[in-house]
């Protein structure tokens, strides 16, 4: 049987027949093959999109071997550690983000980042990128599934009480991703297509409301600049006419590496940071840009597929919540480079410079490399 | 898990798989839709956005051309460009716009008015990092203290203009005008795409009437920039046409001679060459430095300019409209002559004053003794009132008008002098629509010694000198001598209009400049004094002007006047006689007497001319040889 062979090949087995080296070490290679082409491929467009500095890409390889050692930590950790530490990771994060929000520091009005004596200085808020997801799938996958009322009330909560404090600091960005990792742990166990449809409409109901009473002046400006670039060209539309203009003009097989003039003449803003994504697409094109695209999808297939064929609920929430997360982080970057939606501050993973979002997005995709590697013999 | 109860995990994994399936085709629907998304930016919509991008990366820069220069007729130049250097901030460059304007402040020199121009453009939209220019024109100290700092000021920036200097501006500004910024009138009458490039714009004098040609045409440079607007490098360039260089017939010797005669007294000098018309002096006095008002004046310094009693930027030469007093004798003596009122012996008896009838008003010779026996010639050289008094009678004002008229009084008669005034020649019609009254014969009087409602201004006295100078041929003003290009001069002058003045007998002309002759070489003529000693031959008359009327029996007492109500000085003349060289209108104000003051101006005019610059080829001048051999 296929799939019999399928888990004699990838699983642990304890007389240590048939291990090959990918299971001793934990790791996919289908998903890590797939990781370094993106990674690697990364680093040479922000090469140019940080102008030649290689100081810039030495800084972010570094970053990314950080974070490769921490997806390899992760992956050998076992499936059940996650789950038994869930609750108290979760626990912990909500008092890091009540400290951020009493004594964090940071920068441009936002207090992100906590700064304990003798640690580094740390955002809790990228940590709970993973820690919510974990706790909703622990908490769902103790009962039977799909959820009824209550646990999906409680699911919920788990979500939004964090998702509302980190919105406080402000981070629109990361409050969109935490919140939307543990939606998709609720829809994955099974919430019904009629509450989805509820929720829906009352998200749109409420969406006037939170225009009006929850939104800050500059988060609304950014929503008012995506529907009219023009309004405000010199302004807040410049870095969208400029990111536009810099995929368009790439056409179908772009200026070629580093003969971007949007991004070297310095008209495209935060080129090798958030708009790092329209320096490729200025440069490769079309092409450029299908092949980015192919790479990203056959990841989240992958994950989607270790997410499937996970063991037990726990893993198979956690996973699919994950992959999805990593999914949001590409449709909301470059939805908004594209102008197709708000200018939220969202990374493209793995390529943009910047160094918490990357391990965080590493460590993810260690808890999926663990949860595809652990297996338990069933029915042997 | 709560015990007791099975957990039916195949169903929850099929359930979790028909998740996961949902998830997949919206995943495949979000990327399908990105990516119809690049395909409309990049494929269907490549070409805007390239048009775009290229509008970025390539700007088209205007190149302004550089202004055409003036030089005097020796060459000398009158009127230059010089690189001034503004300092300019880029805020987004800027670290700490307070700090980095205190530390400019103890380098520089920036007033209020400064810091307010800068403060309101940073508030204005801009597109990022565009400069915002903070001073003007910084002097080489402060270049030199800038520089020093530099480093510690990043986003500061010292850029270059090439902005008009005259490098003798108080000799010259009357005669040049100047150049300034252009207003916003001015923006309206510009062609836009000319002047794309160019912030001045000639304001008066030659500056503006010949700001056209001065200017060129302006050129272009397609640059690659980046998004400071910085230049990376220039991909295509079209040369700007630089603006022609001028000649002008002024000479800046003769014009700095004029300047000093003047030295401390109000006046003006106008000398032309009767030859060509050509104006070899045009000095206002006082002057004042064109410079300061290239790059904007200061509002104290424009207040004290303003606001002076010498009246500096008043252009005496041109718009200062005087009674002509005596100097009009000439002029109407060769009116008398030809129109039959008087003949060259036609002699009467001056007993000191002049009633028009028996008992009724009577009008003084300035001679309060009176002449004795005149005919014209001793009127014209003793410049005796009442002969004038019974001609001007005789002939009536619309003779007078006819004749005057034809001397370009009443009239800017110049080509290229802008803001010229027409003075006034009174006519019945001018009195009957001003002043609404009939003309009285007591008017023709005071026309007769050129008082009473007449005006003229130093310009318009020495074009009727040249035209006497010229016996009736007319040259009409001009400062243009020569254009430095291929390009003929007629081709910018605008059109000579007048007609000569054709006596019936055109030997009059002569006996007329002998009249003349005799105010400055004859035993009685009035201006003998200045006239001494000369190697050539001269004619001039001497004229005073009233700066207002004393009723008629009250004494004249020169000490008792205030010294500014004191009469104004003229002098008209022109040398030598028969092959004139320069013709020339003189005014001190409040100078006394014409004959005591403006004569020997126009005397120290002549010898320089004549004797010290000579012709600019060097040849001897006919009328210098005869009376020295």
């Amino acid at each position: 049987m296929a799939f019999k062979a399928l888990l004699d090949s990838t699983a642990s087995n304890p007389l240590g027949r048939h291990r090959s080296i990918w299971a001793a070490l934990h790791l996919d290679p289908i998903l890590l093959f797939l990781l370094l082409i993106l990674v690697s491929g990364g680093l040479f467009v922000l090469y140019s999109g940080a102008d030649r500095n290689l100081e810039v890409v030495k800084a972010q390889g570094l970053r990314l071997g950080v974070a490769f050692g921490v997806m390899l930590i992760f992956a050998q950790l076992d499936p059940s550690v996650f789950r038994r530490w869930a609750p108290w990771l979760y626990g912990a994060g909500i008092i890091a983000l009540g400290a951020v929000i009493l004594v964090g520091v940071g920068a441009k009005g936002a207090q992100r980042w906590l700064a304990i004596p003798g640690l580094p200085r740390f955002q809790p808020s990228e940590l709970m990128k993973l820690v919510v997801p974990m706790m909703a799938a622990w908490y769902l996958s103790q009962h039977f599934l799909p959820p009824r009322f209550r646990q999906i009330a409680v699911g919920l909560a788990i979500v939004l009480v964090p998702m509302v404090m980190i919105m406080q600091q402000p981070d629109l960005g990361t409050s969109l991703l935490v919140g939307m990792a543990g939606i998709f742990v609720i829809f994955f166990a099974g919430i019904s297509w009629k509450l989805i449809m509820a929720c829906v409409a009352m998200v749109s109901v409420s969406a006037p409301l939170m225009w009006f009473f929850v939104m800050r002046e500059y988060q609304k400006q950014r929503v008012l600049t995506m529907l009219d670039p023009q309004s405000d060209p010199l302004g807040a539309g410049w870095n969208i006419i400029q990111s536009k203009t810099a995929i368009g003009s790439g056409g179908l097989d772009g200026k070629g590496w580093l003969q971007g003039t949007q991004s070297h003449l310095e008209f495209l803003p935060e080129s090798h940071t958030d708009f790092i994504v329209a320096v490729l697409a200025e440069e490769f094109g079309f092409v450029g840009m299908l092949t980015l695209m192919t790479v990203y999808f056959l990841i989240i297939l992958r994950c989607l597929y270790i997410a499937a064929t996970a063991q037990d609920s726990f893993g198979r929430l956690l996973a699919g919540a994950l992959t999805m997360t990593f999914f949001i982080y590409i449709f909301v970057n470059i939805g908004m480079v594209s102008g197709l939606l708000p200018v939220v501050g969202v990374p493209l993973p793995l390529i943009s410079y910047g160094g918490t979002s990357g391990v965080t997005l590493m460590a993810a995709f260690g808890v999926l490399m663990s949860i595809h590697t652990h297996r338990r013999m069933i029915g042997a | 898990m709560p015990w007791g109860e099975f957990k039916d995990t195949a169903a929850e994994r099929r359930l979790f798989q028909r998740r996961t399936l949902v998830m997949l085709i919206v995943v495949m629907l979000a990327i399908g839709g990105l990516v119809a998304r690049m395909y409309q930016l990049q494929v269907v919509e490549h070409d805007i956005y390239t048009t775009l991008s290229d509008k970025n990366r390539v700007q088209v820069q205007s190149v302004p051309p550089p202004r055409g220069l003036v030089y005097d007729r020796n060459g000398s130049l009158l009127a230059e460009n010089r690189p001034v250097f503004s300092v300019t901030l880029v805020p987004e460059r800027v670290q700490g716009m307070d700090d980095t304007l205190a530390q400019l402040d103890t380098i520089l020199d920036i007033s209020e008015e400064d810091r307010e121009r800068f403060q309101r453009r940073l508030q204005e939209p801009r597109r990022p990092f565009q400069e915002i220019p903070l001073r003007y024109d910084l002097n080489e100290e402060e270049m030199a203290r800038l520089a020093v700092h530099r480093h510690e000021l990043p986003g500061v920036e010292v850029e270059a203009e090439l902005v008009r200097f005259y490098p003798h501006s108080e000799l010259t500004a009357h005669a040049l005008g100047f150049v300034g910024r252009i207003n916003r009138d001015e923006l309206q009458r510009i062609d836009p795409v000319n002047y794309a490039g160019t912030n001045y714009i000639g304001k008066s004098g030659i500056e503006r009437f010949y700001e056209e040609i001065l200017h060129g045409e302006v050129g272009y440079q397609h640059v690659e920039t980046n998004a400071r607007g910085r230049t990376l490098r220039v991909l295509e360039r079209e040369n700007p046409v630089p603006g022609e260089d001028l000649q002008l017939h002024l000479d800046l010797r003769l014009q700095q001679r004029a300047h000093e005669l003047l030295d401390g007294r109000r006046g003006a000098i106008i000398a032309i060459e009767p030859d060509t018309g050509g104006i070899l002096a045009l000095a206002s006095v006082p002057g004042f430095d064109a410079n300061k008002f290239v790059t904007g004046i200061s509002v104290n310094d424009y207040r004290e300019l303003s606001e002076s009693r010498d009246k500096p930027l008043f252009n005496r030469a041109l718009r200062g409209q005087y009674p002509p007093g005596s100097t009009l004798k000439p002029m109407l003596a060769v009116a008398a002559l030809d129109s039959g009122a008087t003949t060259r012996d036609y002699t009467i008896w001056d007993p000191g004053h002049f009633r028009l009838n028996p008992g009724g008003r009577l009008w003084r010779d300035w001679k309060r003794s009176g002449h004795g026996w005149v005919d014209l010639k001793d009127a014209v050289a003793e410049s005796c009132d009442v002969y004038f008094y019974d001609v001007a009678v005789k002939m009536g004002v619309d003779t007078m008008y006819s004749y005057l008229s034809h001397f370009g009084f009443g009239e800017d008669a110049t080509l290229d002098v802008s803001g010229a005034l027409s003075g006034l020649l009174p006519s019945k019609d001018w009195k009957r629509a001003v002043r609404d009254e009939p003309w009285y014969p007591g008017d023709s009087v005071n026309l007769g010694i050129g008082q009473g409602f007449m005006l003229a201004t130093p310009l318009q006295l020495a074009t009727a000198t040249a035209l006497i100078a010229n016996r009736g041929r007319w040259v009409e003003p001009r400062l243009l001598k020569d254009i430095k290009g291929d390009r003929p001069v007629e081709e910018f002058l605008p059109a000579e209009t007048h007609e000569p003045l054709a006596l019936k007998n055109p030997d009059d002309w002569e006996f007329v400049v002998e009249t003349m002759v005799e105010v400055m070489h004859g035993p009685k003529g009035t201006a003998r004094g200045a006239g001494r000693g000369a190697p050539y031959r001269m004619a001039g008359k001497t004229g005073t002007a009233q700066v207002f009327s004393l009723a008629e029996d009250e004494e004249y007492d020169k000490e008792e006047v205030r010294e500014r109500l004191r009469d104004h000085a003229l002098f008209v003349g022109f040398a030598p006689v028969d092959n004139p060289q320069i013709a020339v209108a003189v005014i001190v104000e409040n100078g006394g007497s014409g004959s005591g003051t403006a004569a020997p101006v126009a005397r120290a005019l002549f010898d320089s001319w004549l004797l010290e610059y000579g012709q600019t080829d060097g040849a001897l001048i006919s009328g210098v040889d005869e009376v020295a051999n």
